[in-house]
């Protein structure tokens, strides 16, 4: 006859002790605190073996929950009815032209029309003058010093020829001339390689706008007509701004968001 | 016209009148080169023995005359000693005003209105919309009337019965639904067999069987079927195409077209569904399909006059006498647009091969329509152009440019003269066909338009589009 059996043999003569549920709750309760204890101190393989266990029980769990869950997938038609509907003769053409639409271009003239622009980079570094600028001497003995070279990057239009060196006051280094911009479309969350047109504000003061120097928060135009933005009279949009939202003379590229 | 003939006054030419289809009418004559237009409307008018006048235009090798005979011959140095050809065309007795201001902007649908359509007696309008819903709008006072929920996806096609009496919707789950346009209740049951979207829905004409009962609806999935609205249920299931079926139109000789993704255009048998021919040609997919009829097919017997009629039967002999009149003794003839950029005129009673190609967009055709009269083929591109072609023929006649955006939809005026189209640049253009011009611009959409409608009874646009709204534009 086995000897270990007396709390059962016990329990079915008196029945459970009196606190034998409570001391049951009290101690599965501990429980957790117990194994994070453990968790915390093992070391070594007894830590590994015991990460491993832990980690297969945890993604037993969560299998057996998402078993449980009420499934999303097989109501087919509710799902078919978001919004984005077009018309029958676009549904097999969809994936062409998505990305490269957009619209709603009332409400991008409401808000040009509010007067200032609700920029997405509403507050920007100031840039002392000694930093946007590198003094460069000049003269046989290198005493004069009236002549600056711009340290961040800048636009010049596409006729532009430099001064004479005489003359030339601002040096605009070609390596940090631009082009292009990176611009990203908040809306339709793409970003299009297009040319800027000019700098529409550079925030640090009206000099550094009409010398084309773009800095992190400069608004500048860029040349839409690829997005094939139209008006609501049915023209084509081909300027619209944009605001650097990066350092470029950091990064050697231009990002900006588009302003609708 | 003896007594012209002998006159040596004036200087006299020789002319023969011709119908559209070329038949002559009595034999050469001399006419003198002062007459114009009107002179020779009022010879053309007693020649034919019209009771009441009716109005003509001519056409001298494809050219409208508007000035003297003596004029026109002098410009384009034409020969007098040889037969001048003139050809007389019907014009409508009635004019259509162009739309020129936007009369309501009626918003109610939360999803982008995909398709529009006024009832064959141009008194009611019902949308259909990416909200799932169907809604029919009171003319009167610009506002909705019923909203018809019971689609559980976007509503693509929407179908009015030739007499007016049903209205069916087909969706992007491949339901379709009838609805009583005069309670907004659904009739019955959704009938599902399709098994993916509805591309089109055209319904068996009214000279053919009054009251309407049967259907026809193209759908993603490869099929068409005919449905029969009081046995509700699928009658006959149209399979053999091997894609998508784009577009499906019921003829007016009791045959069923449908144009398909692979390429082919399919002639079907009414009765029993056996294919009667396939037209090829196409070297990509078949966009839209139009018949020279399909004006009188859609309106049955209502027309400008606005009579009502009591029963069916008058009805359909009514139709048949409208449907007669238009078609003439020419065969129907068919025009079918495609994604190979070119369209083709078929005549597909007389042969399986294409009458004429037509060239000349650059980009595929997405919407092609007959105007009522026959007349002319409007096509419509996503290159950003219109054009129009001789409705015989198939020679190009005009390009109309203005849009800046893909052109989605055209819809003629009832009388033929005048044309609009919808873009996706948001707004809607009226074109005047006989000036060749742009004769309208209506801004006013915030986004792409993608329904336009004319009203048969030419008193009003409905558009609608990516905005949500629902347009009324007025004369």
């Amino acid at each position: 006859m086995p000897q270990g059996d007396y709390i059962e043999l016990h329990r079915k003569r008196n029945g459970y002790r009196h606190d034998h549920f409570e001391r049951k709750r009290k101690k599965e309760a501990r429980e957790v605190h117990k194994r994070s204890a453990m968790a915390q101190k093992a070391l070594g393989i007894k830590g590994k073996m015991f990460a491993k266990k832990r980690y297969a029980e945890k993604a037993l769990l969560k299998k057996t929950l998402a078993m449980h869950e009420e499934s999303t997938s097989r109501r087919k038609v509710d799902d078919d009815s978001h919004d984005g509907a077009v018309p029958a003769f676009l549904l097999d053409r969809e994936n062409t032209a998505r990305t490269k639409i957009l619209s709603n271009t009332v409400k991008q003239k409401r808000k040009e029309k509010a007067g200032k622009w609700d920029v997405p980079l509403p507050k920007v570094r100031p840039v002392a003058e000694d930093e946007m600028f590198k003094v460069v001497r000049t003269g046989k003995r290198k005493t004069k010093q009236w002549k600056r070279m711009i340290t961040k990057a800048t636009f010049v239009g596409p006729g532009f020829t430099r001064k004479p060196p005489k003359y030339e006051r601002f040096i605009r280094p070609s390596g940090l001339r631009f082009t292009k911009a990176h611009v990203t479309h908040p809306e339709l969350k793409c970003t299009f390689n297009l040319e800027i047109i000019g700098v529409k504000k550079n925030p640090n003061g009206p000099m550094y706008s009409s010398l084309g120097v773009i800095t992190k928060g400069t608004i500048i135009e860029v040349n839409v007509s690829e997005l094939g933005l139209v008006t609501p009279a049915g023209k084509v949009v081909w300027g619209k701004y944009a605001q650097v939202t990066n350092n470029p003379e950091n990064d050697g590229c231009i990002n900006a968001v588009l302003l609708v | 016209m003896e007594a012209e003939r002998g006159s040596e006054m004036v200087n006299n030419v020789m002319c023969l009148l011709t119908n559209p289809e070329g038949t002559p009418l009595g034999a050469p004559m001399y006419i003198p080169q002062s007459a114009g237009p009107q002179q020779l409307q009022q010879m053309v008018n007693t020649l034919l023995k019209n009771e009441e006048k009716l109005p003509y235009a001519f056409y001298i090798s494809d050219e409208e005359l508007l000035v003297p005979l003596s004029t026109y011959l002098e410009k384009n140095r034409v020969s007098v000693e040889t037969v001048l050809s003139i050809v007389y065309q019907p014009q409508a007795i009635f004019r259509i005003r162009p739309v020129n201001r936007c009369s309501a902007t009626i918003s109610g649908h939360a999803e982008a209105v995909l398709t529009v359509a006024f009832s064959p007696d141009g008194r009611q309008l019902a949308s259909g919309s990416g909200d799932t819903t169907v809604r029919i709008w009171d003319l009167n006072t610009q506002t909705p009337l019923f909203t018809c929920t019971g689609h559980k996806s976007w509503v693509l096609c929407i179908a009015w019965s030739p007499d007016g009496e049903h209205l069916i919707s087909g969706s992007k789950a491949g339901e379709l639904q009838c609805w009583n346009p005069q309670t907004g209740k659904p009739s019955g049951n959704p009938l599902i067999g399709h098994k993916k979207w509805i591309t089109g829905v055209s319904w068996e004409p009214l000279h053919l069987n009054a009251p309407c009962r049967r259907f026809v609806s193209a759908s993603k999935d490869g099929d068409a079927r005919i449905w029969d609205i009081s046995l509700k249920r699928s009658v006959i299931c149209l399979s053999g195409h091997t894609l998508a079926v784009t577009c499906v139109k019921w003829g007016g000789d009791g045959v069923i077209y449908t144009g398909s993704q692979d390429c082919t255009i399919r002639v079907w048998e009414t009765t029993q569904g056996k294919l009667i021919r396939v037209l090829q040609g196409h070297g990509h997919w078949v966009n839209s399909l139009a018949l020279s009829t399909e004006y009188v097919l859609r309106t049955g017997a209502f027309d400008h006059t606005r009579k009502q009629y009591s029963s069916p039967e008058e009805m359909k002999k009514v139709a048949l006498e409208r449907y007669n009149r238009m078609r003439g003794n020419a065969p129907e003839r068919m025009v079918s647009g495609s994604d190979d950029f070119t369209m083709f005129l078929w005549e597909p009673f007389v042969s399986k091969h294409h009458k004429t190609r037509m060239t000349g967009h650059q980009q595929l055709v997405n919407h092609v329509y007959f105007s009522p009269d026959g007349q002319w083929i409007a096509s419509a591109s996503f290159d950003k152009s219109v054009k129009l072609w001789n409705g015989t023929t198939g020679k190009f006649v005009a390009a109309f440019r203005g849009h800046v955006g893909p052109v989605y939809q055209i819809s003629w005026s009832a009388d033929s003269r005048l044309l609009l189209s919808g873009s996706k640049d948001s707004t809607l253009k009226v074109w005047d066909i006989r000036k060749r011009k742009l004769n309208q611009d209506l801004p006013g959409h915030e986004d792409e338009v993608f329904a336009v409608d004319w009203s048969p009874d030419g008193e009003k646009v409905a558009s609608g589009g990516k905005d949500k709204v629902l347009k009324l534009w007025m004369g």
